[in-house]
């Protein structure tokens, strides 16, 4: 059973707000794709390899080796605020 | 009532590729900020990762000098969580399929025997960008061009026992690490740090407590000064006959202290997930193979192998094998000088303090093996003093030149000859009656005052032992 608090909670995990009619709406919806994965639990699967990917690919990789960046200028086009080259942000302390 | 401590420790060590793990900005400290960005470290939109396939060749590298079984199916996983120094809002790293999983390091013991240590596991994962908080601005500025920087964190087993035993293990790991050649393991740098877990267990409890975690130590010491810090802590909190609490504790270096850090909310739910933007990977047994046949002689092989070797002590080894670089200089100058136990005295002795006091290295100077192997076959053929030695070592690091060269150019060769030496003996004889009196009176400890005498009229020319000798021999002619 899923409850409106693991929704708030998942919510908050996700920084996505909600409204309380948006919540119940949501609960509705979980409970039915647990419910599906619940089905899906009962298949035997003993002789099946997990898929961690949905591609028939493998050993995609990159030789080492050294491609220009982007200028510090271009790349502080996308800061709200800059200071010092750098991107500036409400202080976060550890 | 008798506490045992029990500590796992996690080091994170930054790989010294050319390009950073999934793309191919420069992997480089100290350019200036955002200098070292694309769009994939960026996390932009529509950009995608790429590997790096010399970091998956280190990681097997890493984990297979630390005796780890290698994985031949490995994938890469999301974990997910914000924080500005994170542009994708989650790190890529490795959970239930890491390149390296259950091997061991060994670290002295006391008693003279050994300890093995656990490797729980050694996974490849991202750096995040890098924060500078301005306390006065009320703000803080983020640099992103460590973000992306390929890593490999290695994960203990809660097999130590002391904050020393933490301490000798980081020695020893961070060593085997350096033999690799595979990063600058430059704490100061950030390129290797250490987080540590503790708790503290009565004594015979096979139940592990409730642990801490300690981050911030920038030193193998602060992070024994913080384990012994935390260790007191937490007696004292179950002595007053509270709980421990599971907490994150930062060390702060300069209260000698740990401080609790302002927990996170939901911290730990990061929500792992197969990566789907990385297709996994397939290693061939030959490659992992042919990657294992390239790892060099390790420190511990090395250690056993020159005390054997050249019967030097294990004091001298253990110098010598600290930096692998320096264990091939001292092999290559036994092949020009068969005294191993003097090249060790010039080498563990002047020759590192010359290099220390440079803030140098064995690797950047230019001394040559068949060089000062040289120098000391002149030292110790009586050809110069000790001294005078000392003086060339220096003039062969400023100049390049040989021992020869120098000896010759600065006039340093000790006088041997009798007939010169006799000279100065009598000089010292005729100023110093007193003295001679005392020796012919039987104490010849006094000697050694008119050999010193000697040596200062001749500059530190004079050969000291012929001095020595021509001085009895004519007191006692004269007596």
């Amino acid at each position: 059973m899923i409850s409106d608090k693991d929704v708030k909670y998942i919510a908050g995990l996700a920084r996505i707000h909600l409204e309380d009619d948006q919540v119940t709406h949501l609960t509705k919806d979980l409970e039915g794709i647990l419910h599906y994965i619940e089905k899906l639990n009962k298949l035997d699967v003993t002789q099946v390899d997990p898929t961690s990917h949905v591609l028939p690919l493998k050993n995609v990789y990159r030789e080492d080796e050294v491609k220009p960046s982007l200028s510090q200028e271009e790349v502080l086009k996308f800061s709200v605020e800059q200071r010092d080259g750098s991107f500036k942000v409400p202080k976060v302390i550890e | 009532m008798k506490y045992e401590t029990v500590i796992g420790l996690e080091v994170h060590l930054q790989l010294s590729t050319n390009t950073k793990i999934f793309c191919g900005c420069a992997n480089k400290f100290g350019e200036a900020p955002n200098t070292l960005t694309c769009p994939v470290c960026l996390g932009l939109p529509g950009s995608l990762p790429v590997v790096n396939k010399k970091v998956l060749e280190y990681g097997i590298k890493i984990g297979s000098a630390l005796n780890c079984k290698i994985n031949s199916f490995v994938k890469f996983d999301r974990k997910n969580y914000f924080y500005p120094d994170c542009p994708k809002d989650y790190q890529i790293s490795q959970f239930d399929f890491p390149i390296a999983y259950d091997g061991f390091v060994t670290i002295p013991m006391d008693d003279n025997g050994e300890k093995k240590i656990t490797i729980h596991r050694a996974h490849l994962e991202e750096d995040a960008g890098k924060l500078i908080h301005d306390a006065q601005a009320n703000c803080s500025l983020v640099d992103y061009n460590r973000t992306g920087t390929p890593l490999v964190e290695i994960v203990s087993d809660p097999d130590l026992r002391s904050p020393q035993e933490a301490y000798d293990y980081l020695q020893v790991l961070k060593l085997t690490l350096q033999y690799l050649n595979v990063s600058d393991c430059d704490m100061e740098k950030g390129s290797l740090r250490c987080d540590a877990n503790i708790s503290i267990r009565e004594q015979g409890d096979t139940k592990l407590g409730t642990k801490t975690e300690l981050k911030n130590m920038n030193s193998f010491k602060a992070v024994k000064v913080a384990l012994e810090y935390e260790e007191n802590r937490q007696r004292q909190v179950v002595e007053a006959g509270d709980r421990v609490v599971q907490e994150t504790r930062l060390w702060d270096d300069a209260k000698n202290m740990t401080l609790v850090m302002r927990s996170k909310e939901e911290a730990h739910d990061y929500r792992y997930f197969p990566e789907p933007d990385l297709v996994p990977f397939i290693q061939d047994e030959k490659i992992i193979e042919e990657i294992r046949q390239s790892i060099p002689e390790l420190p511990a092989q090395k250690l056993e192998r020159v005390i054997k070797e050249y019967q030097i002590s294990e004091y001298d080894a253990k110098i010598i094998i600290q930096d692998a670089c320096l264990a091939g200089f001292f092999e290559n100058c036994t092949k020009y000088y068969k005294d191993t136990k003097k090249i060790c005295n010039w080498m563990n002795g002047a020759l590192l303090q010359e290099i220390n006091s440079r803030k140098t290295t064995i690797t950047d100077i230019t001394l040559k093996p068949e060089d000062f192997s040289l120098l000391i076959k002149k030292v110790e053929e009586g050809l110069i003093s000790n001294l005078a030695g000392k003086d060339v070592l220096k003039f062969m690091l400023d100049t390049g030149k040989s021992a020869d060269v120098l000896i010759e150019e600065k006039g340093l060769a000790q006088v041997s000859d009798d007939g010169a030496l006799k000279e100065i003996i009598q000089q010292v004889i005729s100023e110093n009656e007193k003295v001679v009196q005392q020796i012919k009176e039987g104490k010849d400890s006094a000697a050694g005052f008119l050999v010193g005498q000697a040596m200062k009229k001749s500059k530190g020319k004079a050969n000291p032992k012929k001095v020595g000798e021509l001085i009895r021999q004519i007191l006692k002619g004269d007596s």
